[in-house]
């Protein structure tokens, strides 16, 4: 019998962050959403995920309620397994301990390099400032695999205003060539309506998979670049209740973070 | 070394002598008391001009009562490591104190953005980590650090860090500069009157920076006996030889948590959160920070023992901590 649910694309595209890690692996969690994946992700399936903050908090489980704009604060750094500083944990990720990284982003281009720093006028004089790199770029050049996470539109652009975190920069061997650690780069960019990999040859951005009814000619409608389309496109399940009641419950319950535009579907 | 880029922006840098010679002449070795008010230290130890570092973060154990006294002491023409920052930054700059800014983390809410965008801040990009190896690199004495990040990004670009090849891999490489900041401003747990310093949790750089820096003011939610460093050492954060002034400050992380001591005021920092105009900006100044005479005045009138009483309850999380 088929049901109608509802969710927020914000929470369809932590639902799929959190579906893309792997249990038992590292992973160096960014400020913002992908610290609400990173508890999902720990809370439904990847336990023994290690949890790598820059401020040096080392393998933490994460109380709920999540405090909103901390970074750092005593919920966060819950029974980790080792509190450090900066230094020490940029160690972890520049000797190769890291397996994935998820950073948030302004603008990502064809090749997954990302701005998080201002959009439009000039670098002094810009019409929009954000807070820039923050440790975003540390994560991109060091993890052996970055996702992106982010909301789809109006954010993929053909030229940055500003390459805050290498992405593929502007092609294959292109990250190597400019002295970055071989053979890293973004592995994922996760939107809010839609999944995208990245060509082997190119290093392109590919399409690999699409929410459940969406329509692809709208989702590559609203890019500045074609990506690259993969022969077999997955559909992707929107959100589980299990997905659903942790953020709604658990992680976020005055729902500030996860709320977003609305969307009805039939399952 | 063959230099393949240069950044073209303006850097703090001096000389690491230049810097021995500083610890040389002016770090006490002897213990004295370094206790003073928070009006003291600043007047003695920040002046116009000066680059500024502090840890952590404004939402937990910043020193957020110096800054505030910084503020209400008008200092002008700083220069700010914006390391881990989020409101720090739209304060101070607000208030008039600071007028560049290395980046880092620029800041959050709706005024720091917009202050950039009209002109009223310079700033530059290093990234959180790249302060942090800057900082790194001055604590070791050293006159920058090699790194491989920053390649590839426009940081390099708005910074003054350089990419050169590397002699050994033949490999580009980035090397920053060393940061000696003028002052760390740095919030602890414990401190002794001579200024031995203990942080429970993680930090930025509280080390490194308070090596680095010429002028090191601790604020301390607790004054603790100097025998209690010497019986538990892996405890000791900061040995008190790098400190300059000592201020008792309980709560001087306010609107921020301090871990297992108060939670942050959520609504405080929404407010400041708020602020988007120089009006509001202002509005805020005038009503927390040049309205009264210190901090004691500050919680005292504008915070209240109810709602300290009720940040100290919210802190439920021990574990980990002293």
């Amino acid at each position: 019998m088929k049901k109608t649910i509802e969710f927020t694309d914000t929470e369809f595209m932590i639902s799929l962050g959190a579906r893309l890690l792997e249990d038992g692996k590292t992973f160096f969690v960014g400020w913002g959403i992908p610290q609400v994946v990173a508890i999902l992700a720990q809370r439904l399936y990847t336990p023994n995920i290690v949890q790598i903050f820059e401020f040096g908090a080392i393998g933490p489980q994460s109380l709920t309620p999540f405090v909103r704009g901390t970074m750092g604060g005593p919920q966060n750094t819950y029974r980790s397994l080792q509190w450090l500083n900066m230094n020490w944990a940029f160690a972890y990720a520049a000797t190769g301990y890291i397996d994935y990284g998820m950073l948030g982003a302004l603008q990502v281009d064809h090749y997954g390099n990302i701005n998080s720093t201002m959009l439009g006028g000039t670098f002094t004089r810009p019409m929009r400032r954000f807070p820039g790199s923050g440790g975003g770029n540390q994560v991109a050049s060091f993890c052996w695999k970055t996702i992106i996470v982010m909301k789809h539109e109006g954010r993929f652009v053909e030229k940055l205003d500003f390459i805050t975190s290498p992405g593929f920069l502007s092609g294959k061997g292109i990250r190597e060539k400019e002295g970055l650690p071989r053979d890293t780069g973004p592995w994922r960019v996760v939107t809010s309506k839609a999944l995208f990999g990245f060509d082997d040859e190119t290093k392109r951005m590919k399409l690999i998979g699409v929410l459940k009814g969406l329509d692809l000619e709208d989702i590559i409608n609203d890019m500045g670049f074609k990506p690259l389309i993969a022969e077999k496109i997955e559909e992707i399940q929107p959100p589980t209740a299990d997905e659903l009641k942790i953020l709604r419950e658990e992680i976020d319950p005055s729902r500030i973070i996860i709320r977003g535009e609305l969307i009805k579907m039939e399952v | 070394m063959d230099v393949i880029q240069s950044g073209r922006s303006e850097f703090r840098f001096i000389h690491p002598d230049e810097f021995r010679v500083w610890a040389r002449e002016k770090k006490k070795r002897e213990p004295v008391s370094k206790l003073m008010s928070e009006r003291e230290a600043i007047e003695r130890f920040v002046s116009d001009g000066d680059y500024i570092v502090y840890d952590f973060s404004t939402l937990t154990r910043g020193p957020q009562a110096l800054i505030r006294e910084i503020i209400r002491q008008r200092k002008n023409d700083l220069w700010i490591g914006a390391e881990f920052t989020l409101l720090e930054s739209a304060l101070l700059t607000g208030a008039g104190c600071a007028s560049r800014i290395d980046v880092g983390f620029l800041g959050y809410g709706n005024y720091i953005g917009k202050a950039v965008c009209e002109g009223k801040v310079k700033v530059y990009e290093w990234t959180n980590g790249g302060i942090a190896l800057r900082i790194l690199a001055a604590a070791r004495g050293v006159p920058f650090m090699p790194t491989r990040d920053l390649l590839g990004s426009d940081n390099i670009t708005y910074s003054g860090a350089k990419v050169v090849r590397d002699p050994f891999t033949g490999d580009p490489v980035c090397l920053v500069p060393a940061l000696n900041p003028d002052v760390a401003l740095i919030h602890v747990h414990q401190a002794d009157i001579y200024g031995n310093a203990r942080i429970f949790g993680t930090n930025l750089f509280a080390l490194e920076a308070s090596i680095a820096s010429k002028k090191v003011i601790i604020s301390t939610e607790e004054i603790v006996d100097p025998l209690e460093f010497r019986k538990e050492p892996m405890k000791t954060t900061i040995p008190y030889f790098l400190v300059d002034a000592v201020v008792h400050l309980p709560f001087g992380a306010y609107p921020g948590a301090m871990p297992a001591r108060y939670e942050l005021d959520l609504e405080h920092i929404d407010m400041l959160n708020a602020i988007d105009n120089d009006e509001k900006m202002q509005a805020y100044l005038n009503e927390y920070i040049y309205s009264v005479e210190d901090h004691e005045e500050f919680l005292q009138r504008k915070v209240g023992w109810k709602k300290l009483k009720e940040l100290i309850r919210r802190a439920t999380i021990k574990e980990g901590y002293l």
